[in-house]
């Protein structure tokens, strides 16, 4: 982690996996179209969650801070957007105007979450950002009367695809010879914001600040004592987390063209932090591959039940949805008791966990 | 004495837990560049002055006076940022850190490198960092174990955890360093080596406040003694003369029947 020499054939082939990595982002969108644009919004989701568990990794996994309202930002982001770029209010300002302002705003929200939680931890930390987070749902249900804000639960309709000038993200276009759809072109998009949240996964682990979460995470009595100031410095965990979840939520919006209260439960909240937790907490590539296999999983799921079903029975015995549900549970907990510290965890957590229970 | 011989003087310090008494307005005074020993039998106060100088309780009465400022010490962070840092009676390390990174954390008070620093890492930043691991690395040096840097905290031993709590409380570069009883489970190879790096910081020109239960220890490293009993300073002289206190000696040894 810290300045420890590789050898060089080490970091050749670190640069043959990154180009490997590269190749398979690229092509993913196109062969996933071959099985229909479905296929390609389903991989769009999978990097909006990775996008959105990174940004739920710097407050549990970097800090330690248990947050199971994670969604009421992501829910702030994307109605900020779906008011600020649709005909509710007949305002249509352009994507580079509202992704920050709605980044700004969730870090504002985070902020108020996390000022009156500052001397809790664990279960009750828990406890009440499960509260804040059905809190805003429940805010964006009620907020049509007296005066219609958010439109309660019907949502909000026709919101603006992110468009710069002529170039809009909804639409097929081509060029220099390859036709892209709108789903494919989110993809990209989507891409350069996971990478954008990767390198500040990484940047900030190996920074100062990194390292005073993770002290605070270790002993929090202990990092006082050495001159942290452990109020900004959990605050500032919570304001990076939720602008993420802010950015996330526009992009959301964008994508779908509609929002509801319905998309930000507390179930939402749940499947962001399981991604964190099974992938390997506070370890990027982990928390990559639980955001991935948990948005995707399901939905393979979803499609190849009623085939098998078919298969080995000769007609469908379960319902899909349920057994989905079913076998998703029964992954979870198989991974959490085989692999506690979860799929792909840092050393470091590896070693935690093994203290802990030995 | 002049008032700038004085690094810290403490005014009738008192706290109490519920009803009992942990500190009975405690004063004392520690000089510049001295080490001040503050011994007592178990659950004479000792600690719990120690947390209140350092900001971790509050104290309900009295108040400390360091480096001729009233302190206003309510969180630990105040305290270290003045220049007192401490260390615990149970070691408190970031057990899943390595020994250089721990003593990096000690750094965070010195240095500015915030969340943009971080991400863009702007030649002032990277300056910053390298000055931080530098500096971490001397003062591993400097306590002796620069050899375990890269292991984690946890896995290095009882005496090299102590020394590395030291150090990590060096980093926020302290002009008082409170020690918490740092001998307490050491063998005797270890104390005197712990004595060695003790008089050398000393040396160095941080003043050192050292509670200790080895009282061997506190006689041959401390200037100037305050004995601790129920919560009330009963004593306070050099080490010969407070050894010979009719008052010590009953604390420590029980007094005559009554």
């Amino acid at each position: 982690m810290n300045g420890r020499a590789r050898p060089s054939s080490s970091r050749q082939r670190h640069w043959l996996g990154f180009l490997l990595l590269g190749v398979v982002l690229l092509a993913v969108p196109f062969v996933a179209a071959l099985g229909g644009q479905a296929w390609v919004r389903i991989a769009n989701f999978a990097i909006l969650y990775v996008f959105l568990a990174l940004g739920l990794n710097i407050v549990v996994g970097y800090a330690g801070l248990l947050d199971l309202g994670y969604v009421a930002f992501y829910a702030v982001g994307a109605y900020a957007y779906a008011l600020l770029a649709s005909p509710h209010f007949g305002i249509h300002l352009p994507f580079w105007v509202i992704l920050p302002l709605g980044a700004g705003l969730a870090c504002i929200f985070g902020v108020l979450l996390g000022a009156p939680t500052l001397k809790l931890r664990g279960d009750y930390l828990a406890i009440v950002t499960l509260g804040f987070g059905e809190i805003v749902r429940i805010f964006m249900n009620n907020l049509n009367a007296p005066v219609n804000i958010t439109n309660g639960a019907q949502g909000i309709t026709l919101i603006d695809p992110i468009r710069i000038g002529d170039f809009s993200f909804a639409q097929t276009s081509s060029f220099l010879g390859v036709t892209l759809s709108g789903p494919q072109k989110y993809y990209f998009l989507l891409v350069a914001l996971a990478l954008l949240v990767i390198m500040v996964n990484i940047r900030l682990q190996d920074s100062r600040i990194g390292r005073a979460w993770q002290a605070i995470r270790e002993d929090e009595i202990a990092a006082k004592a050495c001159g942290i100031n452990t109020r900004n410095i959990k605050l500032l965990a919570f304001a990076m987390g939720a602008s993420f979840g802010g950015i996330a939520g526009g992009v959301f919006s964008a994508m779908q063209g509609f929002v509801s209260p319905e998309s930000f439960s507390l179930m939402e909240s749940i499947t962001i932090l399981a991604m964190v937790v099974l992938g390997g907490m506070g370890h990027i590539p982990g928390v990559i591959l639980g955001a991935i296999l948990l948005t995707g999983l399901p939905e393979a799921l979803r499609y190849g039940i009623e085939p098998l079903q078919r298969a080995l029975f000769g007609r469908m015995i379960v319902d899909p949805e349920s057994l989905r549900m079913l076998v998703f549970g029964l992954a979870l907990v198989l991974v959490m008791r085989f692999r506690p510290a979860g799929l792909w965890p840092s050393s470091q957590r590896r070693r935690e966990l093994a203290e802990s229970a030995g | 004495m002049s008032e700038q011989q004085l690094l810290l003087e403490a005014h009738a310090v008192a706290k109490h837990f519920g009803g009992v008494k942990a500190l009975h307005d405690v004063s004392l005074t520690i000089r510049r560049g001295e080490i001040y020993g503050l011994i007592g039998p178990n659950g004479a106060g000792k600690t719990t002055f120690f947390n209140c100088l350092t900001g971790l309780y509050r104290n309900e009465g009295g108040h400390f006076i360091f480096d001729g400022v009233r302190l206003q010490a309510d969180a630990p962070h105040k305290a270290a940022a003045v220049g007192i840092a401490r260390t615990f009676q149970n070691i408190r390390l970031f057990g899943n850190m390595t020994a250089l990174e721990n003593v990096m954390v000690g750094r965070h008070l010195r240095t500015r490198a915030g969340v943009v620093g971080a991400i863009i890492r702007n030649p002032a930043t990277r300056a910053e960092e390298a000055g931080i691991a530098r500096r971490a690395e001397e003062l591993l040096h400097y306590v002796g174990i620069h050899a375990r840097a890269h292991d984690y905290a946890k896995h290095l031993s009882y005496g090299d955890q102590r020394r590395l709590e030291i150090a990590r409380a060096l980093a926020t570069e302290p002009k008082l360093l409170a020690l918490d009883e740092p001998a307490a489970g050491m063998n005797g190879t270890e104390t005197e080596a712990l004595r060695v790096l003790v008089e050398g910081i000393c040396r160095d020109g941080v003043t050192v406040l050292l509670i200790e239960h080895d009282v061997k220890l506190v006689m041959g490293l401390c200037g100037r003694v305050a004995v601790l009993d129920y919560g009330e300073k009963i004593c306070e002289d050099v080490p010969a003369v407070v050894q010979k206190d009719a008052r010590v000696v009953e604390a420590y040894l029980g007094g005559s029947v009554a």
